[in-house]
This record gives structure tokens, C-alpha cells and sequence, in this order.
């Protein structure tokens, strides 16, 4: 928030700091970045590595659709925002349950592809050094996934109730950072263990 | 209710005089545990850091009584396991990082002319989870027998490397308490490091540019930025030690492939630059006390800046020095040895900028100068220590050692403790609007500093010959019984000298003289204000236009903006 005081004088100076908010939101990415590092200098340490069980060739299988479905909504995210940007709260309110909707299947997507790891393949996170990292990668992520669905789905709730307006685009924004942080999470992480890994 | 009739940007103190009235107890308790103004919560921060420097004090004080004499057997060797690892656990997480947002909290609003922290019920937030998980890790004296009925507090150390603290050699359920406190207290420091950088970025009041900023602001958010790189590995390190413990993961499980030393470089990607985020105050408070006690605005601010960011950089690049008889390549051991004596640089030009400070100055020697005079000698010692570790093949002899004990209790201590001391002496007029008494802070000092001095630099000599780290007792004809002797004597000196610490604090706070505003006759924007200051911190918004606010104001012919 920018402090303009009315000096003495009757002039106004200029005296703009960046949103708080904002730099809130940047210090907190920068500081899962650091988490998700580690999760994935441990991925790439261990590939290979395992001593017996299934290998990341033999089971996995490339989310192409899922992924497909996560990187299209950042794009509906970011209309999203420029929705709000013109008060056209009906398109924000559609764009936003788009980027909703596409968050969820990509939540469902991971789970049948999880209960095929588990049920068919008879990969679990103790099975070997590859269930071991795939599951706590892929498993971290999804949780940053579904906590920015649960905010995403309080800001829809409070849509629908008609008290997100204009004046509140700056919140979305800060809300729709964090949900391109969690995309471009994925992009790493879909890169390491689906295209490095296998 | 400001008053708008005034007419002076940022004016010496303009607040209206406090309504007095009584509260119950229950009501200042309430008012207390609610509270999310920066300075309350600033001074439970501080509250916490004393009583648990208290706790991991009484902690040593029983291990350097079973060490006083050889073959002792006052503690059994379990029982010493536990306080050693309970006693640097808490030190770090219960001690040091409190002390981080205690000083921050409290100050840096106050510096920056701002009402409160950006985000105060986040500083609530942080807080008690910082609390609770310090009670919750000491619960696990009571509770840390779990379902195999094994174990009590932690006995792993305070780095608890794999594959000991695997369910296999470390049943029961004290480890978990370990990882468990330490992720729930991580949470409360990323929400504090969040918190000051956003005050210190978007809540500075007009006029303050990023280089206008007092000196102590700029090192809590360097201290921040580190600590969001610097917390968050250790967070994911426990995280795959508890998967592992309780999931059957098998990251740290070398029976499955995995490795012990992966556990390593994780805990000391941490445990590195945790010591820098740990020293930082230690360098707020000495860019802050010695210039008002030189009466020198600090030499080379721009320098100390940059060196600030430079050590803050380099540190993220040193971890394996602490891993250097592992048995790493050459390679690899050459490059730690380098970028460690790389810290050596941008350490070397603030020691030289703050004795630049004190050259040509008129020095007063109060209390708070004592701390900071005896912290630029001590500070220098163990950077030289420091050195001598970082070259890996001394490194060799003395890992394990009582020398590395004594290195770094020599920054803990020496540079940490005594300019933490030395901001309480400091602010604490500014906090509660009372002075501490001179005359018991100087007993204070000089009992504590040869009580210091006595235990630490003897360590040096008893690591040197040969005396290892983490043993319970030792045999009598090792010749290191005089020497132990010694060091548990200043032990006890400094316990003595904490105590006289305490008294005055106490004391002080009943009936010491009133301060008034600006005791120190000091240049930054929180000696504008009350003592204590009101809720609001600024009647009006202040504008500042050099880096010394108050002096311009006290110096209207001879501003510092002309300079600058």
C-alpha cells in the first residue's frame, strides 16, 4: 500500500512502495522454491538408484493430458484477472470456475494414475528408491495443488455472494501468483520425472 | 488522536500524555495473548529467547559439571546425550531465531516510521507457533516413550544425522518430537522472515529510501531473504526424515539404496547459513549502538551494505565444510575450502568499518558500548578460527573436537550473546521507558566477559589436545582434567553474571530511573517517540530526508542530507 501524507505546504509528493502483498507472496514462492529444490536434487540424486522394485520406464506412463489441463489454467487464471481488471465480474466469476474445474481433473488425473502405481504396478512410497522420491515430489506438489484450489474455491464462493469487486483485483492477482507458481512447479517437476527420469 | 495543528515532518515526540487506568490481571493477560502489535509481540519474542537461554543454560551448567572432573558419574551417559542435543537445539531454534524477530519486530516498525508490521496477525501467527513448538519439543521429556516405551527428549544432537535417527536405532518417539517442533517452529520463521521484508520494502514512511534505512533494517531483511532459502531445506530434510520414520520412505536408508550423507548436505544447506541468519543481529545491533556511542554516524554504510548481501551470498555456498572428513573428492573439499575463506572478505570490511566508526570518535563507554567493544575483539577471534577450520586438513585434527566447540561458542556467545545483551541494555529504556542501572550492567559484563573468556579460550586448548566432542566422561591421565576444570569454572562464572543480568532486568523494570525519549542522545526515528511508545508509534507520519532523522532535526544547521 502507498503512503501519499499531505505535507505542510499543500504539495503532494510521490511515494510509492510496491504492494505488500505482492512481496509477501513473491517471499513466500521463493521460500517453497527452496523446499521443492530439495525434493528434486533428492529425485535426480536417487534415479537409478533403486536396488530392485519397479523402474520409472516400467510404470510411468507421460501426463500429457493432465498437464495440458494445469498449464491451460494459468491461461484462465490470467484471464481471470484481466476480467476483474474491467469489472466484468461475470467473466471473472466463469474464468475463474474454468481454472477451478481444470485444478480438479488435473487432482483426479493424478490419482488414477496414481491407483494404477499402486494397484497394478505395486509401487508404493516404501517399494524402493523411486517410490520413495516419485511419491514425495509429485505428492508435494499435489498438495500445493489442492491448497490453492481451497483458496481459489473460498474467493468462488465469495464471487457467487457478489462480494469480490474491482477494488479487490489486487488480492486476485496475489492469489494468481501463487497459483503460476504452483504451474511452473509442475513444469520442473513433470520435466524431472517424466523426460529426465525415465 | 493526532494532533493536526502540527507543523513539523517527522517531529520529536508530540505524544499526548497515557490515560492511566487500572486493568486486572486478566486483562493485561488478555490483552497480551491477543495482541498483534510488533512491539508486544517483539517482547514475547524476547521473553521466549531469555527463558529458554535460561533452560539450555542450566542444561550446560549439568554438562560442564559432569565434565568438571574426569570419570564422573553425575549424569549418566543417556541422560548427557540429551542435554547436549537438547541444549543446541534450543539454543538455535528456541534462542537464537526468537532473538532475530524479537529485535526485528520490536524495531524495525519503530525505524522505518512505520505503525506496525505489514502483516501483524501473520506476527501473531508466527509467534505462537514458534512457542508452541519449543513447548512442544520439550514435552518430549515427558512423552518421548511413545508405543515401544523407549526414549525420553532427543539424544541424536542437534544436526541428528541418518542413519541414527531412523526408527531401526532410534525407536520411541523422541526423534519425532525433534523433527516435528522443529517443522512447526520453521513455519513461525518463515511467517516472521515474510514479515520483514514486506515492512522493510513497503512500510517505510516518506522520504526513506532503500538506502536511507538504518543500518540494523537493512540487516533483519538481509536476515529474512536468508532465512527463506535458508529454514525452508531443513523443513523438507525433516519432512523426509519423518516419511521415512513413519512411511517406510527410504531417503536416508542405505539398506534400500539411499544415503546417510544425502541427510548430511541437506541438514548443512541449513545448518550453514542458519549460524549467518544467527550472527545477523549481532551486526544490527553493533552498526546501531557504536556510532551513537562514537558519536560518528557509521563509516561506509554503502560498504557495510553490500558486505551485509555478500556474506549473506557466500554463506549459501560453504555447507560442506562442516563434512569435509567425510570423504569428499579433492575437488570438492578445494572448493569449500576456498568459498569459506571467501566469507573472510566482506566479514572483514564491516569489522573494519565499525573500528572506523570508533576512530577519531568521542567513545562513552556505557554498558551497551562495553558488549559491543568486547563482541569486535571476540568476533575477530573466532572469524581467525574460522579460517584455521575452513583449511581441510587442520580440519582433519580438529573435527570433533573441543576446538570447534570453541569456535563457535565464540560467535554464540561472544558475538551473539554479547551484543544481544547489549541491545537490551540499549532499547530496554526505549521498551519500558526506564534505564537499567549502569552499575550492576557493568558487573554484569566484566564477570561475564572473564567467565567467557576463562571457558572459552581454555576449550581451545583442551580441543587441541585432542579432547573429542560428545563423550559423557573421560579418563583422568588424558591431561585434560585441569583444563576441563577450568572451563566449568567459568561456566559457572557466567551463569553467575547471567543471574546479576536478570536482577537488573527485574529490577529495572519496578524502579529504574525514567529515560525519557532519547537517553543515548541517538539518530534514529525510534528515539522520536515516547518511552514506552504509544500503540499508534508516530503521532505523525514521519518524513526523513537523511539517514540520520534526528540528528537533523536536533542539528538544523548542520544537516546530514547536505553530506549524503
Amino acid at each position: 500500500m502507498s503512503a501519499i501524507p499531505l505535507v505542510p505546504g499543500g504539495h503532494v509528493h510521490e511515494w510509492h512502495l510496491p504492494s505488500r502483498g505482492r512481496i509477501g507472496m513473491y517471499c513466500l514462492i521463493i521460500g517453497e522454491s527452496a523446499i521443492f529444490t530439495i525434493f528434486v536434487v533428492a529425485y535426480v540424486f536417487y534415479i537409478g538408484k533403486s536396488l530392485s522394485g519397479p523402474t520409472p520406464q516400467q510404470v510411468l506412463d507421460v501426463p500429457i493430458f493432465n498437464t495440458i489441463c494445469l498449464l491451460s489454467s494459468s491461461v484462465t487464471i490470467w484471464l481471470a484477472e484481466r476480467a476483474i481488471e474491467r469489472n466484468s465480474l461475470r467473466t471473472f466469476g466463469l474464468w475463474w470456475a474454468a481454472t477451478i474445474t481444470l485444478g480438479i481433473v488435473f487432482m483426479i488425473g493424478t490419482g488414477i494414475e496414481w491407483y494404477k502405481l499402486i494397484y497394478h504396478d505395486g509401487l508404493t512410497i516404501r517399494t524402493n528408491l523411486f517410490g520413495t522420491t516419485f511419491y514425495s515430489l509429485v505428492g508435494l506438489h499435489a498438495t500445493h495443488v489442492v491448497v490453492g484450489l481451497s483458496m481459489m474455491l473460498i474467493v468462488f464462493l465469495f464471487t457467487l455472494t457478489g462480494h469480490v469487486r474491482y477494488e479487490n483485483s489486487e488480492r486476485i492477482q496475489v492469489l494468481a501468483l501463487y497459483w503460476h507458481f504452483v504451474d511452473a512447479v509442475w513444469v520442473v517437476v513433470f520435466t524431472v520425472v517424466y523426460i529426465v527420469g525415465r | 488522536m493526532a494532533d493536526r495543528t502540527l507543523p513539523i515532518d517527522g517531529s520529536l515526540d508530540l505524544t499526548p500524555p497515557r490515560e492511566e487506568h487500572e486493568s486486572t490481571i486478566l486483562e493485561t493477560l488478555h490483552a497480551w495473548v491477543i495482541t498483534v502489535d510488533h512491539k508486544k509481540l517483539g517482547l514475547m519474542y524476547m521473553m521466549m529467547a531469555i527463558f529458554f537461554l535460561l533452560v539450555a543454560g542450566g542444561e550446560v551448567l549439568c554438562i560442564r559439571i559432569q565434565l568438571a572432573l574426569p570419570n564422573n558419574h553425575f549424569l549418566s551417559p543417556q541422560v548427557f546425550n540429551r542435554l547436549f542435543t537438547m541444549h543446541g537445539t534450543t539454543m538455535v531454534f528456541l534462542v537464537g531465531i526468537p532473538l532475530v524477530f524479537a529485535f526485528a519486530n520490536y524495531i524495525v516498525p519503530l525505524q522505518v516510521g512505520a505503525r506496525d508490521m505489514a502483516f501483524p496477525r501473520l506476527n501473531a501467527f508466527s509467534f505462537w507457533m514458534t512457542l508452541f513448538g519449543g513447548i512442544f519439543l520439550y514435552y518430549s521429556f515427558l512423552g518421548g516413550g511413545g508405543l515401544y516405551g523407549v526414549g525420553n527428549a532427543p539424544d541424536v544432537t542437534w544436526w541428528a544425522y541418518a542413519p541414527l535417527t531412523s526408527r531401526a536405532f532410534s525407536p520411541g518417539n523422541a526423534t519425532d518430537y525433534w523433527a516435528l517442533a522443529l517443522i512447526v517452529t520453521g513455519f513461525g520463521t518463515l511467517g516472521g522472515a515474510v514479515n520483514v521484508i514486506a515492512t522493510a520494502i513497503s512500510m517505510r514512511c516518506k522520504g526513506m529510501t532503500l538506502m536511507r534505512m538504518p543500518l540494523l533494517v537493512w540487516l533483519m531483511l538481509v536476515d529474512s531473504a536468508l532465512l527463506l532459502v535458508t529454514i525452508t531445506p531443513l523443513t523438507a530434510a525433516q519432512i523426509m526424515l519423518v516419511i521415512d520414520r513413519y512411511l517406510g520412505a527410504h531417503f536416508f536408508d542405505t539398506q534400500a539404496g539411499g544415503s546417510a550423507v544425502v541427510w548430511m548436505h541437506f541438514f548443512w544447506i541449513f545448518g550453514h547459513p542458519e549460524v549467518y541468519v544467527l550472527v545477523f543481529p549481532a551486526f544490527a545491533i553493533a552498526s546501531e549502538v557504536i556510532p551513537v556511542f562514537s558519536r560518528k554516524a557509521i563509516f561506509g554504510y554503502p560498504a557495510m551494505v553490500a558486505a551485509s548481501v555478500g556474506i549473506a551470498f557466500v554463506s549459501l555456498g560453504v555447507w560442506a565444510h562442516h563434512m569435509f572428513t567425510v570423504g569428499m573428492t579433492s575437488a570438492g573439499n578445494a572448493f569449500f575450502v576456498l568459498s569459506t575463506m571467501l566469507v573472510g572478505i566482506p566479514t572483514g570490511i564491516k569489522i573494519f568499518n565499525w573500528l572506523a566508526t570508533m576512530w577519531g570518535g568521542k567513545i562513552r563507554f556505557h554498558v551497551p558500548m562495553l558488549f559491543c567493544t568486547a563482541f569486535l575483539f571476540q568476533f575477530l577471534a573466532a572469524g581467525l578460527t574460522g579460517i584455521m577450520l575452513s583449511v581441510a586438513p587442520l580440519d582433519w585434527q580438529l573435527h570433533g573436537s573441543y576446538f570447534v566447540i570453541a569456535h563457535f561458542h565464540y560467535i554464540l556467545v561472544g558475538a551473539i550473546v554479547f551484543n544481544t545483551f547489549a541491545g537490551i541494555y540499549y532499547w530496554f529504556p526505549k521498551a519500558t521507558g526506564r534505564m537499567m542501572s549502569e552499575t550492576l550492567g557493568k558487573w554484569h559484563f566484566w564477570l561475564f566477559l572473564i567467565g567467557f573468556h576463562l571457558t572459552f579460550d581454555t576449550m581451545h586448548f583442551v580441543g587441541f589436545e585432542g579432547m573429542p566432542r560428545w563423550i559423557y566422561t573421560y579418563p583422568a591421565d588424558r591431561g585434560w582434567a585441569n583444563l576441563n576444570l577450568l572451563i566449568s569454572l567459568g561456566g559457572l562464572i557466567q551463569g553467575i553474571a547471567v543471574l546479576i543480568f536478570a536482577y537488573n532486568l527485574i529490577s529495572s523494570l519496578l524502579n529504574g530511573k525514567i529515560a525519557g525519549n532519547d537517553p543515548w542522545d541517538a539518530w534514529t526515528l525510534e528515539w522520536s517517540t515516547a518511552s514506552p511508545p504509544p500503540d499508534y508509534n508516530f503521532s505523525t507520519d514521519p518524513v526523513v530526508h537523511s539517514r540520520r532523522p534526528l540528528w537533523d532535526l536536533k542539528h538544523p544547521e548542520d544537516p546530514d542530507w547536505k553530506y549524503e
